[in-house]
């Protein structure tokens, strides 16, 4: 005799499908009712104003202010702006050298992605790419003009001080969450003052130092480059930070990987280098990249010492006699453009959580 | 320790000044003039679209290395923020500085700078919506006034309504952009900062022709371009190329006429002035026609000020104090002889 399973009852309408989402997660209590309406509300008032006025009212055609006819957002000054808030006040003539940059960027990002394991070319890379950025976009080689670095600006000035903190901060950063880990004591004390010390101050009093105090200290005619003066600066600063994220990572690794890595003879830098250092930067990968992110909207600070990057350059562009008023419009577009970096940003440290997670193997 | 720094501070100034005499040669070896501008003020100095710098401001730098170097191209722009100009301008990271910066006796001596006579004559005025009815800043009795916190501007209506015994409501922002945005939404009567501000601010509202600026101006901002203390000579060449601009439009000289009037002129002054005759820019040290390429270059005064903040510019400034002295206004250069 067979007994054929009974088809299981539905459940109640109530708890099925969006009605059911709906009651659990909007409508489960009177506070969570008043919530979801209070919620709604703020909704309905901020998001159809903001359609009309930048998709619906907005004006995308045009050449000059005088064709904003409309009541929405002019995004015809993005549009006309847009070369001075990628790259500032690099020369027009110059601008293919920028973009060659950025689409090589983003090849070798390709590149590196499906040719896993060549480690010496992805190093040699990591070297090579650099230098060959800094020819480029400086020039002074193979017949290419000058560009000073102060003409540099809008999302090219951010890119270069926020990748640049990123790849010099974090190997100054490892050395120095080491040097507190030591045994060493003068490193150690050494270590501990300087991360205490930058971390006691805020990044924009060293912006400030670099740029109007350090000149007064020079000799007359030495004129540090003022890129490289915050570059410094903002690496400096950030090592600070990455090296108490690396800690933290060092703190969570159990004592036995020490000592498993002693009893099997490794010296100093190999038990730190093969064993120690790998587990703890992947289990702070959260910590580094929210780091990263806001070295990226710090990136901003540069304004205070006459450098502009993409958000500076909204004063400026909406500074322009004949486009005058247009602020919004230009803070709106930064925003956007940031958002777009620090999000991905947050995505990659997700896949790279993943990637490296090596728990679900065992 | 607070004397100490400042001890320090002017000390380092002391050995960048000694160092500093020769500007002049410094910058002809450079064959660039170094000219701190400021980094968006609309109608002084701004860059347009594709990043060129323009305005009042920054035809000073032009002028300025049209008589050094010949060519008014040839300059590099620093733009600059208020805290940051002064020190630029003494650790020698720029040769002049152009940027709306305010003649005071301060400025004037304890910070080591020398004015080279004013190239703006600004003041705090007022704007108010036309619709209220008023056309003297005697009738603001009782007005609510929008108004950036914590600047001179502030102390400056108080000085004044108190003075004139009247009373007003004030209503402070962080920024000149949230005080535009306040008195555009009618949230007050009346707004008060520099003249040229105001101008700047009303091309910014939706409906401009509703708005006007009244004729009161209740403080001086004399604006004037500055070089560093101990190089004399430099001093002169900044100070009489400003006078050139002006005297040329005394004469009537402008970019287009002015080989007509090389020429043809039997004035001894503008002979002077376009180095037809005597030493006028030997005597600072540069070539015997380097006014004339001032002018020929940048134009005169009157020309320089339609161009950048004129009539026919969305600023829509008028002259106002910025006359010639002998049309109504204060704008006065010594003679050139």
């Amino acid at each position: 005799m067979v007994y054929p399973p009974k088809h299981s009852k539905e459940p109640p309408v109530l708890e099925r499908g969006a009605i059911a989402w709906i009651r659990h997660n909007l409508l489960s209590s009177p506070f969570n009712i008043a919530f979801t309406i209070l919620g709604i509300a703020i909704l309905y008032m901020v998001i159809p104003p903001f359609i009309h006025w930048a998709f619906l009212d907005a004006t995308f055609v045009g050449h000059s202010k005088s064709d904003c006819t409309g009541d929405g957002a002019c995004w015809v000054f993005v549009k006309e702006k847009l070369n001075m808030f990628m790259f500032g006040f690099y020369p027009q003539a110059e601008l293919y050298r920028p973009k060659i940059v950025i689409v090589s960027l983003l090849g070798l990002l390709a590149f590196s992605k499906f040719f896993k394991g060549r480690g010496v070319i992805k190093l040699a890379l990591i070297i090579i790419f650099p230098l060959f950025a800094f020819i480029m976009l400086h020039g002074g080689y193979f017949g290419m003009p000058i560009v000073e670095t102060q003409k540099w600006g809008g999302l090219l000035l951010t890119l270069v001080i926020a990748s640049v903190g990123i790849v010099l901060s974090f190997p100054i950063g490892i050395l120095l969450s080491l040097g507190r880990q030591s045994k060493l004591p003068i490193i150690k004390s050494l270590s501990v003052f300087y991360i205490e010390f930058v971390r006691g101050v805020p990044l924009i009093t060293v912006l400030f130092m670099a740029s109007v105090v350090l000149p007064l200290f020079f000799p007359e005619g030495v004129n540090f480059d003022k890129l490289a003066r915050a570059l410094i600066g903002i690496t400096l600063f950030e090592a600070a930070y990455v090296a108490e994220n690396i800690r933290s990572g060092f703190q969570a690794i159990p004592k036995g990987q020490y000592e498993a890595a002693d009893a099997l003879g490794l010296g100093y830098w190999q038990k730190m280098g093969l064993v120690i250092l790998p587990q703890a930067i992947r289990i702070t990968i959260p910590n580094l990249v929210g780091t990263f992110i806001s070295l990226f909207k710090d990136t901003s600070l540069v304004m205070i010492i006459g450098l502009f990057d993409l958000l500076a350059m909204v004063t400026v562009t909406a500074n322009d006699r004949d486009w005058l008023g247009m602020d919004t419009e230009g803070y709106v577009f930064v925003a956007f453009v940031f958002w777009i970096f620090t999000f991905s940003m947050s995505r990659y440290s997700k896949y790279l959580e993943k990637k490296l997670d090596t728990s679900k193997g065992r | 320790m607070k004397r100490l720094v400042k001890l320090s501070a002017v000390a380092v100034l002391a050995t960048a000044v000694s160092a500093m005499a020769g500007t002049l040669d410094d910058v002809k070896k450079a064959g660039i003039l170094k000219c701190g501008v400021n980094t968006g003020l609309p109608g002084f100095s701004e860059a347009d679209s594709k990043g060129q710098w323009r305005g009042l401001d920054v035809d000073y730098c032009r002028a300025l290395a049209a008589a050094v170097l010949g060519d008014a191209k040839k300059v590099k722009y620093v733009p600059l923020n208020a805290k940051e100009r002064f020190t630029a301008l003494q650790s020698g990271e720029i040769d002049v500085l152009s940027r709306n910066t305010t003649n005071t006796e301060t400025r004037d001596t304890a910070l080591g700078l020398n004015f080279a006579g004013v190239m703006y004559y600004d003041g705090q005025g007022f704007m108010v919506p036309k619709a209220l009815g008023v056309k003297s800043a005697r009738e603001l009795d009782g007005a609510t006034v929008c108004i950036q916190a914590g600047t001179t501007t502030e102390l400056n209506l108080a000085d004044y309504f108190r003075r004139n015994n009247m009373k007003f409501k004030a209503i402070t922002f962080d920024t000149n952009d949230q005080v535009d945005k306040a008195f555009e939404a009618g949230r007050c009567d009346v707004v008060t900062t520099d003249a040229s501000g105001l101008y700047a601010a009303r091309t910014k509202m939706k409906h401009p022709e509703k708005y006007m600026i009244l004729p009161d101006i209740i403080s001086k901002e004399p604006l004037a371009p500055a070089v560093r203390h101990g190089d004399d000579q430099w001093f002169d060449i900044a100070k009489w190329v400003r006078n050139a601009l002006v005297t040329a439009e005394e004469k009537g000289i402008t970019m287009k006429n002015i080989d007509e009037a090389k020429a043809k002129t039997t004035d001894p002054e503008v002979k002077r002035l376009l180095g037809v005759e005597g030493d006028m820019c030997k005597n600072v040290g540069l070539e015997k026609d380097c006014f004339y390429k001032v002018i020929k270059q940048v134009g005169n005064y009157g020309e320089v000020f339609e161009r950048n903040v004129g009539a026919k510019t969305p600023l829509k400034i008028e002259r106002g104090l910025n006359a010639l002295w002998n049309k109504g206004g204060i704008l006065y250069s010594p003679p050139f002889r």
